[in-house]
């Protein structure tokens, strides 16, 4: 499965994820090119429709990336997005997408090796996960699976 | 006289009245009350049968109170308003008085999530204190709940009621307990008591109201067969209040089930001292066959007998 | 307001199973207070109802929808054009008179989203506590505006039972026992004497062992 190459969408808080992935490009560190981006005002505007929705257009992955516990401009913004983001992966196991395809992460704006990092471990858990079920390539997987096994 | 209950009698004599209790069997044969009822009726005056207790289904009380009659020992049969509405009730109190049941004790009944049946609907048509009233009204005023005339056989029960003096909140307890002697309760029994402290102080109140002039009130006993029992109450028994001083006793003492009688003639004898206290009420749960040797050793043996 | 919960997805699906395409029908009332079936809650449920299908290879279509409520047949006439041919059943989103309103008003399969659950109010954002009976003859000022019929375990009149400590009730040490709140509200207002007196036995043909209920009030008709 090593030829698999993820979507992942990453919802990052403005005040510190989006800061942090400005930073590692500064730095000109390197993280994997599977993950999409779409800035966030903070990560308390996590939706879970538009999570569900990120799922269902084809990503194998989502994450939301907040400030640190204490430290959220809006004070309680991401306290309530990882409320958000526990609800989510529970109904993700429901309809069979799996919960563990969903994250949340907490960093600041001035980390932008560990924003590097984050992205890193995500590809590296969605690729172990491999497709989503909704995602083409998951049928064909299993297809090639059920192939070798026949044979 | 109200009811003309041997039970009646025996508080109009003067006596200090000793209950006892027996919990029927989850099947359809009575043998076990029947062994009960034998081995208790020269130990005392008359014997709670408990009403599906801890909402657990059960031989009926009243049905139970038939056989205990059969071996010729006066019957107390409990009633509760968890499982039976208006119309039950009362049709249950007339078959209960047809077949000579003569004394009622009145209960809210556990909570069925207790029992084995936690789905079931609770009825709680009636409170406590309304079942009392609608006793005495059936006696004393000759009617139904409805309102309509028993025109001839009213069923006259001597009413029971049951106080928890280990309840919250503690000073409303005897406030509640006049509503339901004014509602018409003839004798109280208590919840078992471990905290003599907590109950004399609600003695205290008893008597400021002069409640224990209106109604018979017999304190509730249980005599502990280990340490583990009381503990389990102390934790788990809402409503109750087991001090640890009992338990540690119990935790000490080397033969265990003879250290559970002592204290229980023990406490039998403190409460005979209190002002107000008309009985006791022996609560044995599985472990009936020791009430004789506690009554024997509290010096409350032989019974009293009615005087013509 | 009516409190209900959205039933599991699973649980949903399984009653849609057969159908292609679905309307559904949020409720813009209760329901959406309580986040259980307004707007937010249709588009989730849409969402994953599309995904479970998606991935069991029956893909599912859906149409959204959120009404003002399902309770009036007013608002009913906005659904009308959604109720199309090709619509195999609809799923309410709202407590179980709107579902009722809608089965009763369209000759489509109607299913429940939602457990609904009781006439409460917010304890706070995100928890909802029960607070009416619907007894149908409301006996507040007797008790300090604290209801024993539908926040006693047992409907206890003339209360507390026996199991009540430290304030709670037997069923569980998280339960408030009412008849506490209603003895530390009447001390408080000095009117303990007025819990001494006998409840009288309730009149429950004002509630719902009465058969179902109706309001007619006249003066507002137009027909």
């Amino acid at each position: 499965m090593s030829d698999f190459q993820p979507k992942i969408v990453a919802f990052c808080c403005y005040y510190c994820a989006y800061s942090a992935a400005d930073l590692a490009g500064s730095m000109r560190l390197q993280y994997p090119p599977n993950i999409r981006m779409v800035e966030l005002p903070c990560s308390g505007k996590t939706d879970i429709r538009v999570v569900l929705e990120a799922f269902e257009n084809g990503a194998d992955g989502v994450y939301v990336a907040g400030c640190l516990e204490g430290d959220c401009h809006f004070l309680k913004g991401n306290i309530m997005a990882k409320r958000r983001i526990k609800q989510a992966k529970k109904l993700l196991d429901e309809i069979g997408i799996g919960g563990d395809r969903l994250e949340m992460f907490n960093l600041s704006g001035s980390m932008g090796p560990r924003f590097a990092e984050v992205a890193e471990e995500m590809t590296e858990q969605i690729r172990k996960l491999g497709p989503s079920p909704l995602n083409p390539a998951y049928k064909e997987k299993k297809e090639t699976a059920s192939k070798e096994e026949a044979q | 006289m109200k009811s003309g209950s041997k039970l009646e009698k025996l508080f109009n004599q003067g006596e200090f009245v000793v209950s006892g209790e027996i919990g029927p069997p989850k099947h359809a044969n009575a043998d076990i009350i029947r062994e009960h009822a034998r081995m208790l009726k020269e130990y005392v005056d008359a014997v709670n049968l408990t009403d599906n207790q801890t909402a657990i289904v059960r031989i009926s009380s009243i049905a139970s109170a038939v056989h205990v009659l059969a071996e010729e020992l006066e019957p107390i049969v409990q009633m509760t308003v968890r499982d039976r509405n208006r119309i039950g009730i009362q049709s249950d109190l007339l078959g209960a008085y047809s077949v000579g049941v003569k004394n009622v004790l009145c209960l809210s009944g556990d909570h069925q999530s207790f029992g084995n049946h936690p789905t079931s609907k609770n009825v709680h048509d009636l409170d406590s204190i309304q079942l009392v009233k609608a006793l005495k009204d059936m006696r004393d005023e000759k009617k139904f709940i409805c309102g309509d005339e028993i025109k001839e056989h009213e069923p006259r029960f001597f009413i029971g009621a049951v106080a928890n003096p280990f309840g919250d909140p503690f000073e409303y307890r005897v406030m509640r307990l006049e509503k339901k002697i004014n509602a018409g309760a003839d004798f109280i029994q208590t919840q078992c008591i471990f905290d003599m402290d907590r109950f004399e102080r609600w003695m205290e109140q008893v008597r400021e109201r002069g409640l224990h002039k209106k109604a018979k009130i017999m304190a509730g006993l249980m005599p502990l067969k280990s340490h583990k029992a009381a503990k389990y109450m102390q934790k788990f028994v809402s409503g109750m209040i087991v001090p640890d001083e009992i338990i540690e006793r119990m935790e000490n003492a080397e033969d265990k089930k003879a250290e559970g009688v002592e204290l229980c003639v023990e406490q039998i004898k403190h409460l005979q001292q209190i002002e107000g206290v008309a009985g006791v009420h022996i609560m044995a749960v599985n472990w009936e066959n020791i009430i004789p040797t506690i009554v024997e050793k509290a010096g409350l043996y032989p019974r009293p007998q009615i005087k013509e | 307001m009516i409190v209900a919960e959205g039933k599991p997805i699973a649980e949903v699906a399984k009653l849609i199973e057969d159908a292609n395409k679905v309307l559904v029908v949020g409720c813009g009332g209760c329901v959406t207070v309580c986040l259980a079936g307004g707007e937010k809650e249709v588009g989730i449920l849409a969402s994953a109802l599309r995904m479970l299908r998606k991935k069991e290879d029956k893909p599912l279509e859906t149409v959204e929808i959120t009404i003002s409520r399902q309770c009036d047949p007013e608002y009913m006439e906005q659904l009308e054009k959604y109720i199309t041919d090709d619509i195999d059943a609809v799923v309410s989103m709202a407590c179980g008179v709107g579902v009722q309103f809608v089965a009763e008003r369209f000759n489509k399969w109607v299913v429940p989203a939602l457990d609904t659950k009781f006439a409460g109010g917010a304890l706070e954002h995100g928890v909802w506590g029960e607070r009416c009976g619907l007894c149908g003859e409301c006996i507040l000022y007797k008790t300090g505006g604290i209801c024993p019929i539908i926040r006693c375990s047992k409907s206890i009149l003339n209360g507390p039972c026996g199991g009540s400590q430290d304030g709670k009730c037997e069923i569980d040490t998280e339960v408030d026992c009412a008849w506490q709140l209603i003895y530390d509200r009447m001390k408080t207002l000095g009117k303990l004497d007025k819990l001494l007196e006998i409840e009288p036995i309730k009149d429950w043909s004002k509630s719902r062992d009465g058969g179902p209920r109706k309001v007619v009030k006249e003066d507002v008709m137009i027909k």
